[in-house]
């Protein structure tokens, strides 16, 4: 029976590390399936987490606080659109700028909320189900997020692969070109997509202040944006394989979390070297087969569009 | 009337030079609106953030030693950045170069060696080198991005700085602070000017902005990093090798990253901790952009954004405003220079279209339609 227990901790802390990671992937997912490669996800992740944590503190409202992540990161992901799309700016650097930019911005705003403490999302308990030995606390004891990340997950890839709407973006994502010939607007179609990361960027943010860690730190995304984008390498943008890949990933943080609670002597920053160093094995590996990646990822991504006017 | 864009015939050289003043203009502006909204007089704020910083000597001479990894590390991005490497890891290769350097320096401990000094600089840059090796590695041997790979060594960079320093490179008598030991002399590099941070690395800079440009306008490697980064088939069709310009961006940027976190180190620093750097890597991302990918233009541009580094102390010192100022202002100005280089391929236009029979009334702009 303690067995079991272990087990079922682990898991369900296996799934809440996995669950920002997989928000933030779907979301990109989507960005890059239209052929917009919007490397701020990390920036977008910040703005979301500290909106959500602002609004919880003067609010104590967290449906609103989640709401107030979203928009908040679809304002920055809005104002990449401009660049990118409108303005014609280069995906790469201002993906990047974007990141600087959340970082600073996050940070300015976050620095009255350090400390301070809140009511955290809690999880759901469905009496009887809840109590359940493994299944009950890994399948009914989550936070709404976590069963939010997995339906979107679903419903994204039913979205891309099912529907009229997600056929036409990514066709807009495979040839603008000819997209634009046919007559689909290209640029709105985008801008939609880059919004949808953002707000997705946003949920994962909100999800890493108000349920993860409930609490601001500066910069407390560490690199997950990062890895986010690379989960969809990863996934060859398959939204099941990118979910796969966040609870994969998610597997080797609580590795390194309970490993010194095991008795394993490794320093700490060793151990915390773990998820960034398996990012780059899964980023060797997937790619070490060109033609896979070729085949996979959106023909225009990262490519500027000109309407011919 | 709305404006509109038309593509210009070819690209305009006033735009390119103009765009990054017009970017500093239009970041000012809207630091003038944002502190009016906080609640500050803005132009106060504003002088206290851009100009109270230059007034001193002290102020200079700081700007001078922020400016000089600054400088560094965005000379060797651009090397890469125009054949479209994109090393975003600087500060990681910083932090590894720092780590080579004072791991020789900690190891003289207090020798008395002449030596000392030039193999601190020669092992930062093999640090650094060794780091940016990774992702040129793994990018021209199993396509994996670069952008990623040096990014996530970055982080792993800094946690093995804080293991080296929370463990084996502790300072015994350090009172349990996560530092090492103080360097010794021999290993700390000459002020410039008595009684002021300013040392000896900011010649090192210099050095650099004429080797880089040496390196990228007048050398055949320097004119395949050019064409591989506008037309890499072109590139391809004159035999030129992909790969060599990975490993050559990467390298440089390493190779000058390390150099700077040698000369942090040894200059303004003396010791190894945690925190080494407040993020130079990644402003020099920024420095490089404004600087256009120029030499020259990145010794300008690595003066200006060393200024928001002060101007962010000066205003937290003087008004109580938090230094995360200096990361907004940071963030601005980049977005602000790359809205503004459409200018460099558009000109705005009012009016209506020129048609071959011209309207007298406007006509909307359907194809244009990016607000949705």
């Amino acid at each position: 029976m303690d067995g079991l227990d272990a087990i079922a901790a682990l898991l369900v802390a296996t799934i809440r590390a996995a669950t920002p990671l997989a928000l933030a992937a779907i979301g990109e997912l989507v960005t890059e399936k239209s052929g917009v490669l919007n490397l701020g996800v990390e920036g977008m992740m910040l703005v979301g987490a500290v909106a959500a944590f602002a609004t919880a503190v003067a609010t104590g409202n967290l449906p609103l606080a989640i709401l107030a992540a979203m928009v908040a990161s679809m304002l920055v992901a809005f104002l990449f659109g401009v660049m990118t799309l409108s303005l014609m700016s280069n995906q790469v650097a201002t993906g990047l700028a974007l990141t600087i930019f959340g970082i600073g911005l996050s940070a300015f705003v976050g620095k009255d909320f350090i400390g301070i403490p809140i009511t955290s999302l809690k999880p759901l308990d469905i009496p009887g189900l809840s109590d359940l030995p493994l299944i009950g606390p890994v399948l009914f004891g989550q936070d709404p997020l976590v069963y939010a990340s997995v339906a979107l997950t679903v419903a994204v890839g039913w979205f891309l692969h099912r529907t009229r709407a997600g056929l036409v973006i990514r066709a807009v994502g495979e040839n603008h070109t000819a997209a634009h010939a046919i007559g689909y607007p290209v640029i709105a179609i985008r801008y939609l997509c880059v919004l949808f990361g953002g707000a997705m960027s946003g949920l994962a943010g909100a999800y890493l202040s108000l349920a993860y860690t409930p609490m601001w730190v500066e910069n407390m995304t560490a690199g997950r944006g990062w890895i986010a984008l690379a989960l969809v390498v990863f996934a060859t943008w398959k939204p099941g394989r990118a979910l796969l890949g966040a609870y994969l990933f998610g597997g080797v943080t609580i590795v390194q979390l309970h490993a010194q609670g095991l008795g394993v002597e490794i320093s700490s920053h060793i151990l915390s070297m773990l998820p960034y160093l398996a990012t780059i094995l899964v980023l060797v590996l997937i790619s070490r087969d060109e033609t896979k990646i070729r085949l996979n990822a959106p023909a225009c991504l990262g490519k500027i569009f000109r309407p011919d006017f | 009337m709305w404006p509109r864009l038309e593509a210009r015939p070819e690209r305009s050289r006033v735009m390119v030079y103009l765009t990054p003043l017009v970017a500093a203009a239009l970041t000012a502006l809207a630091g003038l609106v944002m502190f009016g909204a906080l609640g500050y007089d803005p132009v106060e704020a504003l002088y206290v953030f851009f100009v109270a910083p230059l007034t001193t000597s002290f102020g200079l001479s700081e700007l001078v030693v922020k400016a000089t990894p600054l400088v560094l590390c965005a000379l060797g991005l651009a090397v890469g950045f125009r054949g479209n490497v994109w090393n975003i890891g600087a500060e990681g290769q910083l932090i590894l170069g720092a780590i080579f350097a004072g791991g020789l320096a900690l190891w003289a401990g207090d020798a008395n060696a002449p030596w000392l000094l030039p193999a601190m600089v020669v092992a930062g840059m093999i640090g650094g080198m060794a780091w940016a090796a990774i992702p040129a590695f793994l990018r021209t041997r199993f396509h994996a991005n670069e952008i990623l790979v040096s990014l996530m060594l970055t982080y792993v960079a800094g946690l093995l700085l804080g293991y080296l320093v929370h463990g084996p490179w502790r300072d015994p008598a350090g009172f349990n602070f996560p530092e090492t030991a103080l360097f010794g002399d021999s290993a700390m590099l000459p002020a410039l000017i008595e009684g002021t941070r300013l040392h000896a690395g900011a010649l090192f800079a210099i050095v650099a902005v004429g080797a880089v440009w040496v390196l990228l306008m007048h050398s055949f490697i320097g004119f395949q990093v050019k064409v591989i980064g506008l037309a890499p088939r072109a590139g391809g069709y004159a035999g030129f090798s992909q790969a060599r310009v990975v490993w050559l961006g990467l390298l440089c940027g390493g190779g000058l990253s390390g150099l700077a976190g040698m000369v942090e180190v040894a200059g303004p620093i003396g010791q190894l901790h945690p925190q080494i750097s407040p993020g130079y890597g990644f402003t020099a991302i920024i420095v490089a952009f404004l600087g256009r990918l120029h030499p020259l233009g990145i010794l300008l541009a690595g003066l200006f954004m060393a200024l928001t580094y002060l101007g962010g102390d000066t205003l937290q010192i003087e008004m109580g405003l938090p230094r995360a100022m200096t990361g907004v202002f940071q963030g601005m100005i980049l977005f602000f220079l790359l809205a503004s280089d459409v200018l460099i391929h558009h000109r705005v236009r009012f009016g209506p279209r020129r048609a071959p029979a011209p309207a007298p009334t406007s006509t909307p702009e359907p194809e244009t339609g990016g607000t949705a």
